[in-house]
């Protein structure tokens, strides 16, 4: 049985766990840089990190260093928290960015107040320590 | 090629949905039991008679949900089916079995979704957080779990708010339209005792002045969970016509899905209804206009706003003018969710909330739906929504 300690360890930010296919993404991010697979034979972007190209199943991708830019594709303030783990964060500005190679993914908006939030509006990557992991935010640029 | 509308829905049969269940807790086990007993019995038929099951996944196990079910039963069945697509589920259930029915290989499938609270566990181990993730997978190399939860996009609140904000910048929004589903759905659980929410109408106003959750969503246009369940029966044609009922035929089906994180949905504001209603319609040789009652999976407002428009009930960007123009109420325009929905009626456990459409339809079309029956109902549209807009099902049910 778990004890309250245990317990409160529990409720903390949950952090990705790189996997053997993910892993450069996140060495990327750790470097302040945005990588994304592309694939060899069709030229598609690919997000997330994949072992076959979602557009042709290729198994040829190559990792490329991006800029990040992108638009704000949608967005959502959450007013109380989306998971216990993120109390204290709210209101969450959780946003879907669009980056210039097309794909999309989830995101953070950061050194934006929740009005000035606007669909279409142009982003740039910021790079979050979370402990030991670094996650990919956004803010306008 | 499809459906030959040659399987018919015969019984039906639903718990009360309650919002605090203070009741005796039942495996899902015991509520298959009980709920395929009541749909028999409503149908007029036998145990005997049941050589089909589908169903979804059951807590009291992982894996081999049909074989435990049968066993239980004391069924001796020629199809055995777990559904595993959320609340897009149950319709797909109906579906399936209809199919099995036509090709031959049964001629009676019980589909039940039970959601009432088991018993508690004395061996309950420690509380695992992943539990308010809803829906979102937080397991070991699932997508979701390194690219969704740590950003904090999990659960369902999230993804719809993220589609009804690039609706609105697409198309406009109107708050008060959107507001109104909720309103006239209330309206419609007035007329069902077994809502959640029956003798608690409400108004546009009420909706939008409810707690803000997740811009743009209002607490009110949000499922309520409760404790429910419900179960229909297929049948083939020949037992149909033993039954007590006026059988209600599949005529025409379709699913359609292609991403679990709607971050990824080629367009957020195009629902996967586009062609699971497109295939069910063509199968049925129907057209919107020849459809008297929708019964659309309501999580959100939002879903039902999409299933309208991508179904094509009304023109891409312009429900919310549809919805203004229409009343939604069982005696309305064009009516939907004639039970409350399950933003009126509450959404059961489990995979419940989405059955409880398709035995709407049911009822409707039987001509057994009381204080909220549609006049001259023969023909229903029923659509499934599972994950954020992810899995999609859309049955057709006529009238014999």
């Amino acid at each position: 049985m778990k004890n309250e300690s245990d317990n409160n360890a529990l409720y903390q930010r949950p952090q990705p766990r790189p996997t053997p296919t993910s892993e450069p993404f996140w060495a990327g991010l750790a470097a302040q840089q945005v990588r994304l697979q592309q694939c060899d034979d069709c030229a598609g972007w690919v997000y997330y990190p994949r072992s076959h190209c979602p557009h042709c199943l290729s198994p040829n991708l190559t990792w490329q260093d991006i800029s990040g830019e992108g638009t704000l594709y949608s967005y959502t303030v959450a007013q109380q928290p989306t998971a216990p783990q993120f109390a204290g964060e709210e209101p969450q500005l959780i946003g879907v960015v669009e980056l210039k190679e097309g794909v999309r993914l989830n995101t953070v908006m950061v050194n934006v107040s929740p009005e000035d939030l606007e669909v279409g509006m142009r982003v740039k990557p910021v790079f979050f320590q979370l402990a030991d992991t670094t996650l990919l935010y956004f803010e306008p640029s | 090629m499809g459906l030959q509308g040659k399987a018919a829905l015969v019984g039906v049969a639903d718990y009360k949905n309650v919002r605090k269940y203070t009741g005796k807790r039942k495996f899902y086990l015991e509520q298959w039991a009980e709920l395929t007993q009541m749909a028999l019995a409503d149908a007029g038929l036998s145990k005997d008679d049941i050589d089909g099951i589908c169903c979804s996944s059951i807590p009291e196990s992982d894996l081999f949900a049909p074989a435990t079910v049968a066993e239980y039963l004391g069924l001796k069945v020629n199809f055995a089916e777990m559904v595993d697509l959320g609340g897009a589920s149950s319709v797909s259930m109906i579906w399936r079995a209809a199919a099995a029915i036509e090709l031959g290989i049964c001629e009676a499938v019980v589909c039940a979704a039970p959601g009432i609270p088991i018993p508690s566990n004395p061996d309950r181990g420690p509380r695992d957080p992943n539990r308010f993730y809803g829906s979102t997978s937080a397991n070991w190399g699932s997508p979701q779990t390194e690219f969704d939860v740590p950003y904090g996009n999990v659960a369902q609140n999230v993804g719809y708010a993220l589609i009804a904000q690039r609706y609105a910048d697409a198309y406009g929004y109107d708050e008060r339209a959107l507001a109104k589903i909720a309103a006239d759905q209330r309206t419609n659980a007035q007329g069902n005792p077994k809502a959640v929410f029956h003798g608690q109408p409400i108004t546009i106003d009420d909706v939008l002045q409810s707690k803000m959750v997740a811009d743009p969503l209002h607490v009110l246009e949000i499922v309520m969970p409760c404790a429910g369940g419900s179960a229909c029966i297929v049948v083939s044609e020949r037992l149909a016509r033993k039954c007590k009922h006026r059988p209600v035929y599949v005529t025409g089906c379709g699913e359609h899905l292609t991403t679990r994180s709607v971050t990824y949905a080629e367009d957020m504001t195009v629902s996967p209804v586009g062609p699971a209603a497109a295939s069910a319609f063509g199968m049925a040789g129907k057209k919107p206009t020849d459809i008297d009652v929708l019964q659309a999976y309501d999580c959100y407002t939002i879903t039902v706003l999409l299933t309208m428009e991508d179904a094509g009930f009304c023109a891409k960007g312009e429900g919310l003018s549809f919805v203004n123009e229409h009343s939604l109420t069982f005696d309305g325009t064009f009516p939907v969710n004639t039970h409350g929905g399950q933003l009126g009626a509450g959404q059961a456990a489990g995979m419940a909330g989405g059955m409880s459409q398709p035995v709407e339809g049911v009822r409707q079309i039987m001509g057994r739906a009381d204080g909220r029956q549609v006049k001259d109902c023969n023909t229903a549209l029923i659509t499934g929504t599972g994950g954020i807009m992810s899995e999609q099902s859309v049955i057709i049910l006529e009238g014999a």
